[in-house]
């Protein structure tokens, strides 16, 4: 992998009495798509204004390329952002606001015109350069904040939720096309969003954060497969999360049975909480399994069928692509590598998932 | 940095300084005992006392809020009900109705006063109260129009559908739902109404006939031979009263600020509705 | 069809509109090409020529001397109006809202008792020149001068012109300023470059706001001015209220809306343009 580009060391910071960020340490590396991702109010917007310069932290250092640029005013940063709001200049038109950054390096007319219309190629608006931008789409005016950014050539791009105000068929091809203009640049991106499924289409790095604290950084099959808690677990995808108590090692106790699980390490009898996802819940005739219950709900998703299944002490939500009748009797497999074990967390409050946005 | 911070300090007191000093030089004389306002004879209330006995001041001082009043209640009730029917307008007539309704307040006021008198003259009127009110009528109606149109700008168009569908007629509707929604802007125009009104000098110079003057057009006539002391006691009345309008009316607007943050919907759907 | 009843609603307003607007307006400039107005119709320029002699200038002296001190007022209340406008947009809220009332507050008194108090403050014996006797310096003589007019003027439309201003800026978006920082500009040049540019509605709302009636003042001149600093809203007034010359005075008066028909046009094109852009979020 890339080396470090910047690393964010003990950053603390408090707004009035409340504290945004609880000694927060992260090092993103050359390159590299990374996103925060968490929930609003989380700290995520925090740590990239901190990363853009537009605060400064109560303490704690930030460092690029090595050099500590904790004090360092925006404009004299390396990094340029994408506001979540598109922040265009309305006084100038499409030209104009790409090339702004470059008039104040005083580049020259020719070279301008050069860098601006290769911007506009990248971002497939050309032909935009004399519209005003209020008269661009929200889409367009995203791709014009966009180009305004990488028109400065510089090593970071900070996105703010950048497609949070687009409708969901847009947001999927710029999904797509950001992630293609990060590979053809090979520069870092840091994208911030509260949407799981942005991120995991995305990022080669999540880092998943819950009030002002990293929940767990890893790739996005990781974060997924692997969930670190169940804040985890439950804000990335879909999941069933159970009360359950670590008998011994390799051994579980959930939902009114005992499993055999794959993990270790736990004191004898902690209490702990297990993730298992609903497409790794196996539906059987009744008997064949571990746990009896009955269908109690079913819903056609397209793909799959989501039911919820009631057991003697849960309700598991399972997904399947074969329907079961409501109120039929039917047995539960959980295997092993189905189950994940993990130390007790808070779990998310209001979780924002994409669904809400669409 | 903070050098900048404290210039702008200096700078807005002296500006502030530039502003209050005729008023508070105002409100001092009013004490004054010395009926010169070259010399400082001592503390007196007298000219508040011969204030209120002063019939000439008096009978201006009635005229002054009479007009005002009616002129405001009377521009209340036709702004509003054009608001509502411009609003209801298509796009050319509205467009024409909203223009004729912005020229008094885009003109200047000595043209706005001057041709009034000719209007009037030619119908025949006798230059008076009448006159006087007609005119304040015409300049107010504007203001009310303007604060009445961004409340009914505001309004969930399915609102006044709403309460027709759950079996309010047109009339009941319209004073049930739309009336309390928009009753803030036409709270603030009549305000704006008023003091407009109470402020007017040079429309009113134009448009009034003899023996009947409002406070402004008393003080032009004595401003040049002098002001009497008893004048300065009214002003200072008067700064308290505006002040305390002044007051109000922000504090419904800043209410009003309140009121709309929390409709974070209506705002998310204006914002995508672009 | 409902909204189209609705839309009645507005026919008592429009039938007072057209008498007590539209018709007092066409009256002027009917007025203005009569002879003797108040004695029936006979169409003629001389009015118009009487103004524009150019062998004998009287009238076009006062208008310029009109136009040249509400340019100058205009001017100044901008100078002063722009950083005072600046300073109240960068206050946290609270006080920010506190200190526009403020600033609103002294143009709401009587407009003559104000304008009446700065004949108090500048006389040869007034308050200005006392206290600069007691301090030992020269007195400040510029009663009944042009300058006293300017003066006047800038008293009393100096918050119409920061008040735009001010709205204009606080409704400048804060992360337009911090993409301008993040593009590298400096403080110098973030006001130079977008919140100056973003706030030339404001500024032109601000001169028409003050130019006009800065230009149309018979007030302030006649008070603070003398007699012989006549300004043409001096003449027009003087034809309607003791002449009796009405033709003249709707010549006159027409004259003046012309001019602010223009100077309207001038700034118009900035503020649309604003509000334009103002819709963007």
């Amino acid at each position: 992998m890339e080396k470090e580009l910047i690393r964010l060391d003990n950053i603390v910071m408090h707004f009035g009495g409340t504290e945004v960020l609880n000694c927060l340490n992260l090092h993103i590396r050359d390159r590299e798509f990374l996103t925060m991702l968490g929930p609003s109010g989380c700290g995520k917007t925090t740590t990239l204004r901190i990363i853009g310069g537009f605060v400064t932290p109560s303490s704690g250092r930030v460092l690029f390329d090595g050099v500590d640029i904790t004090e360092l005013p925006p404009h004299k940063r390396e990094v340029n952002t994408v506001f979540q709001k598109y922040a265009l200049f309305t006084h100038l038109d499409v030209f104009e606001n790409i090339a702004f950054g470059l008039r104040l390096r005083k580049v020259g007319d020719a070279d301008c015109k050069r860098r601006v219309g290769e911007m506009l190629e990248l971002v497939n608006l050309r032909g935009y350069d004399n519209r005003t931008v209020s008269s661009l789409s929200g889409g367009e005016q995203q791709r014009v904040a966009i180009a305004r950014a990488l028109v400065l050539h510089p090593k970071v791009l900070l996105l703010d939720e950048p497609l949070g105000a687009l409708d969901l068929k847009l947001r999927k091809e710029m999904q797509l096309e950001l992630k293609k203009i990060q590979q053809h640049l090979g520069i870092t991106f840091v994208y911030v969003t509260h949407d799981q499924e942005e991120a995991l289409t995305m990022s080669d790095t999540i880092v998943v954060m819950n009030r002002g604290e990293i929940q767990q950084i890893g790739s996005p099959t990781d974060i997924y497969n692997e969930p670190k808690n169940a804040f985890v677990a439950d804000f990335i995808g879909e999941s069933n999360i159970i009360d359950a108590r670590m008998e011994k090692d390799y051994v579980v106790r959930f939902a009114g049975s005992r499993f055999e699980c794959l993990d270790a390490g736990f004191t004898e009898n902690e209490d702990i909480d297990v993730v298992v996802r609903p497409e790794d819940v196996d539906i059987l005739s009744p008997g064949a399994g571990q746990l009896e219950g009955i269908v109690e709900s079913s819903i056609f998703k397209g793909v799959h069928y989501e039911m919820i299944i009631r057991t003697r002490d849960f309700s598991f939500l399972v997904q399947s692509t074969d329907n079961q009748e409501i109120g039929r009797e039917v047995s539960l497999l959980i295997t092993p590598d189905a189950i994940h074990c993990m130390k007790k967390s808070p779990r998310p409050h209001g979780k924002e998932g994409g669904e809400e946005d669409a | 940095m903070k050098f900048f911070k404290r210039l702008s300090y200096v700078y807005s007191v002296l500006i502030f300084l530039f502003l209050y000093a005729p008023i508070v030089v105002l409100i001092v004389y009013s004490f004054n005992s010395e009926k010169s306002r070259a010399k400082w004879g001592g503390l007196t209330l007298d000219w508040y006392r011969a204030l209120f006995s002063n019939s000439e001041i008096m009978r201006a001082l009635s005229t002054t809020v009479t007009i005002a009043l009616l002129s405001s209640v009377i521009a209340v009730v036709i702004g509003t009900m054009a608001a509502v029917g411009i609003y209801n307008m298509r796009r050319r007539s509205k467009m024409a109705v909203m223009s004729l309704a912005y020229l008094p307040m885009l003109n200047a006021d000595i043209v706005t006063g001057v041709s009034l008198l000719l209007i009037f003259s030619a119908l025949g009127l006798r230059l008076g109260y009448f006159t006087l009110l007609l005119a304040h009528v015409t300049f107010n109606i504007p203001y009310v129009i303007l604060s009445v149109m961004p409340k009914l700008k505001q309004l969930d168009p399915n609102l006044y559908e709403a309460a027709q569908d759950l079996g309010a007629p047109p009339a009941t509707a319209f004073f049930r739902v739309v009336m309390p929604e928009i009753s803030p802007g036409i709270v603030t125009g009549f305000l704006l109404a008023f003091t407009m009104s109470i402020d007017d000098f040079v429309i009113s110079f134009f448009t009034t006939g003899s023996g009947v003057s409002t406070l402004s057009i008393m003080i032009y006539s004595m401003a040049r031979r002098g002001i009497k002391p008893e004048i300065n006691a009214l002003s200072a009345i008067m700064f308290i009263v505006v002040l305390s309008l002044l007051l109000i009316i922000n504090l419904r607007s800043a209410n009003d600020a309140k009121r709309s943050d929390s409709r974070p919907v209506s705002a998310g759907a204006r914002a995508s509705s672009r | 069809m409902r909204k189209r009843r609705t839309s009645l609603l507005a026919l008592p307003f429009t039938i007072y509109a057209l008498i007590f607007i539209a018709a007092p307006l066409l009256l002027i400039v009917v007025y203005s090409f009569c002879v003797s107005p108040q004695n029936g119709v006979t169409l003629t320029l001389e009015h118009y020529k009487k103004f524009f002699d150019f062998s004998n200038p009287v009238y076009l002296q006062v208008l310029w001397r009109s136009i040249y001190i509400a340019v100058i007022s205009t001017a100044i209340c901008l100078l002063l109006g722009y950083p005072m406008a600046y300073i109240l947009s960068k206050l946290r809220p609270g006080l920010r809202q506190v200190l526009s009332v403020l600033f609103v507050l002294p143009m709401w008194m009587n407009f003559l008792l104000r304008t009446y108090s700065w004949m108090s403050l500048l006389e040869k014996t007034g308050l200005i020149n006392s206290f600069l006797e007691a301090i030992n310096l020269p007195a400040f003589n510029i009663m009944y001068t042009q300058w006293a007019i300017v003066l006047g003027n800038v008293y009393n439309f100096l918050p119409f012109m920061i008040l735009p201003i001010y709205n204009v800026l606080i409704k400048i978006d804060q992360s337009v300023i911090e993409a301008a920082q993040d593009l590298g500009a400096d403080s110098m040049k973030v006001f130079g470059r977008v919140i100056l540019p973003l706030s030339l509605g404001g500024v032109a709302s601000g001169i028409s706001m003050t130019f006009m009636p800065a230009v149309t003042t018979f007030v302030i001149s006649k008070l603070l001015g003398g007699g012989q600093n006549a300004l043409i809203g001096d003449l027009i007034e003087k034809q309607f209220k003791t002449t009796g010359n009405w033709g003249f005075g709707s010549a006159m008066s027409v004259i003046i809306m012309v001019l602010i028909l223009l100077a309207m046009n001038f700034t118009s094109s900035y503020e649309k343009d604003r509000e334009e852009g103002g819709q963007l979020l």
